[in-house]
């Protein structure tokens, strides 16, 4: 029998081969994933519904429409409805998913949410799209960061987010046979598919992507990717050895694994793209509090709103990228060592200041090719619209 | 609040002369031009709906309110709410025309820092009035300021764009009801009906015929015009007006995308920006022709 592994990628995960190889790696947006177990749960169960506010191709629901037209529902603008309507077909044995973009579903319908769905505990399923800053220029409106925390808070109600395409099909399919109400988050860019088939996945249980003695990362979403690469980053750098952990399942929480670490290491990093409070960030702290006090810190949005931009400059200027994990990391560690630390967190502070200056840079080129037609000085050809 | 139609006076005339309406149509393909050359400077954003109002923000901003671009805060200002907020590049536009903030802005669309957010933002551009994108809000918000509007004898009315997917939102019927009960004769909405929305026509999605029977059994005074004729949208106004005793709608029938023959009447151009290149310089030949108009394309 092998020996139990300490440090460096969990074999047993199955991750992608080459996973440090940026090219090499496929880049599929989550919502993508979602699309697939639709169909997948739509052809093992003839209960599955799916419903959709106008976001039929976006939301990726289009698949279960071209597969099962008879079994897809059109809401229109209507996500209030949309929940209670999918109770109301709970109510008669359909298993609904109802599909739309996070910041309307679970936004707009939280109450209904709350009282169709959760309080009586009808079998629905809510899928939010586009979560998270990476929906990038639509601005804030549309970057949902609230959802997990109003889920998570939500008796009754589970709340799942895969890391990449490939989970968020095994995620949709799991929520489909599992009965009761469950939310599954997923988002609009193409992000890295670092999983496998093969990588385990079940409900409510945490995976170790990858062990280490000194601090422990749990994360979920595709920015666990960022985790894994900051992981590294410390080893090669610091001779730091980083646990990660995937922590899809953000409630129920795996308490019993992300404990266990946290006994182990005796520092926690929580990595989530969702408001750092009351998200994952906030369930691995109650549960800390209570069962293992270790110094935590949680790289998210730190309670403010996000912005229009690209999703990658977004993913860096809101500090949620690797070179932050890694801060966020050596700062658990020192708080560990008893070592005095700055009051505000240097993942933080660090993250405004490119913010301002990656702002400062974006405007000024813009505004560098303003054309004769806007008061600047380059012909109007030179506008992209005119480009030969 | 007890019935009282002391509100804003009618501003007459409010009817447009020759000279002054062949001025606005022509700012208005402006704006058109500005639109298709910001969308694809952003390399995102909403086509169709932005082109379809581009003569109503036209009159609303030079002609029909009373507003000051230099004072965006002045408590004397017509409102405009956008609750549609995803069309915002013609609001842009025409508020960058107007005089409100420098055209050369109109570069940062969508991008990092800048005050042309995706969606409109209140707190980051003076004007915006409001926040908005996730459908459905405005119309409650635009009853809000119009009843304050009428607590206090303000001489201020309040115009509110939406658009006719997000009448299919419960909240837009919960507002209007409300408008109707509390006769905010100074509130006018404006219905953009281009009868498309994302995932197809108004009617595949949900059908929302009879409108204006709906909007009359809430207690609004209903008008129609054809919202690419600055003319007959002024018009409107002006009746919406003169009725001192209910809200007004003005269902007004667009052409999504009007000007650019590619996306006139298809639902395919509501979230998308034109491609660089051959695209975009073929429709913006297009809109310097005022739509097939004129032979010889203005500079």
């Amino acid at each position: 029998m092998a020996t139990k592994q300490t440090k460096g990628l969990n074999r047993d995960a199955h991750l992608a081969r080459e996973l440090f190889a940026a090219d090499k790696l496929k880049r599929v947006p989550t919502r993508d994933g979602y699309g697939e177990g639709l169909v997948d749960a739509g052809a093992a169960d003839p209960n599955v519904v799916a419903l959709c506010a106008d976001l039929t191709e976006s939301t990726r629901t289009l698949g279960f429409k071209k597969a099962f037209p008879n079994r897809f529902i059109q809401l229109g603008v209507s996500e209030q409805s949309m929940a209670s309507i999918a109770a109301g077909l709970s109510l008669a044995g359909k298993i609904p998913f109802v599909s739309s973009y996070a910041c309307f579903s679970p936004g707009r319908n939280w109450e209904q949410i709350r009282t169709t769905v959760a309080l009586q505990n009808s079998n629905v399923k809510i899928a939010g799209a586009h979560a998270g800053v990476s929906v990038g220029p639509d601005g804030a409106t549309h970057q949902m960061l609230e959802d997990v925390a109003l889920m998570r808070v939500t008796p009754n109600m589970r709340a799942v987010v895969p890391c990449d395409a490939v989970e968020t099909r095994k995620a949709t399919v799991a929520v489909a046979s599992s009965a009761g109400p469950a939310y599954l988050r997923f988002a609009r860019e193409k992000t890295p598919v670092f999983t496998t088939p093969k990588t385990p996945f079940k409900l409510g249980r945490a995976e170790v992507y990858r062990f280490g003695k000194d601090a422990t990362i749990v994360g979920a979403g595709p920015l666990l990717y960022e985790a894994l690469v900051a992981a590294e980053a410390l080893s090669a750098e610091h001779k730091i050895e980083v646990g990660v952990i995937n922590s899809h399942t953000v409630k129920p929480l795996d308490a019993k694994t992300i404990v266990r670490a946290a006994k182990e290491t005796g520092a926690v990093v929580t990595v989530e793209e969702a408001q750092a409070a009351g998200g994952l960030g906030g369930a691995v702290c109650e549960l800390l509090a209570g069962a293992c006090p270790v110094p935590v810190e949680r790289i998210g949005m730190p309670d403010r709103f996000g912005e229009s931009g690209e999703a990658d400059q977004l993913i860096t200027a809101f500090g949620l990228s690797a070179p932050y994990i890694g801060l966020a990391v050596l700062r658990a560690i020192a708080r560990k060592r008893g070592e005095r630390v700055p009051d505000a967190p240097e993942y933080v502070a660090k993250a405004r200041q490119t913010l301002e200056a990656m702002r400062r840079d974006t405007i000024a080129q813009a505004l560098a090719r303003t054309p004769k037609k806007w008061g600047g000085k380059l012909s109007n050809d030179t506008l992209k619209s005119r480009a030969k | 609040m007890a019935l009282d139609i002391r509100g804003p006076k009618v501003r007459m005339p409010l009817h447009l002369h020759d000279k002054e309406a062949m001025r606005l149509e022509e700012l208005a393909f402006q704006v058109r031009e500005d639109i298709i050359d910001m969308l694809v400077e952003a390399g995102s954003g909403h086509s169709a709906g932005p082109l379809g109002m581009a003569d109503i923000f036209t009159a609303l901003y030079f002609h029909v309110m009373k507003h000051d671009p230099k004072r965006p805060d002045w408590s004397d200002r017509d409102r405009l709410i956008l609750s549609n907020g995803h069309i915002c590049p013609v609001r842009y536009a025409t508020m960058a025309r107007a005089g409100y903030f420098p055209l050369s802005e109109l570069m940062t669309l969508r991008k990092l820092g800048s005050r042309l957010q995706g969606h409109p933002e209140r707190v980051k551009l003076p004007g915006a009035e409001t926040t908005s994108g996730p459908l459905g809000s405005g119309s409650s918000q635009a009853a809000g300021l119009a009843y304050a509007g009428l607590m206090e004898h303000a001489p201020w009315r309040v115009y509110c764009v939406m658009s006719d997917g997000e009448l299919e939102a419960g909240q837009t019927w919960e507002a209007l009801l409300f408008a109707g009960r509390n006769k905010l004769h100074n509130c006018t909405f404006i219905v953009d009906r281009n009868n498309i929305q994302i995932d197809g026509t108004t009617d595949e999605v949900m059908p929302l015929e009879p409108l204006a029977a709906k909007f009359e059994a809430f207690n609004l005074n209903v008008e129609t015009c054809a919202g690419n004729d600055i003319r007959d949208f002024v018009a409107a106004v002006a009746r919406a007006q003169s009725v001192t005793e209910k809200p007004t709608v003005i269902l007004a029938e667009t052409i999504p995308g009007y000007g650019v023959d590619a996306m006139e009447y298809d639902f395919e151009w509501h979230g998308k920006p034109p491609a660089p290149g051959p695209e975009s310089r073929q429709m913006l030949a297009e809109l310097r022709t005022l739509g097939g108009r004129i032979t010889s394309e203005h500079q």
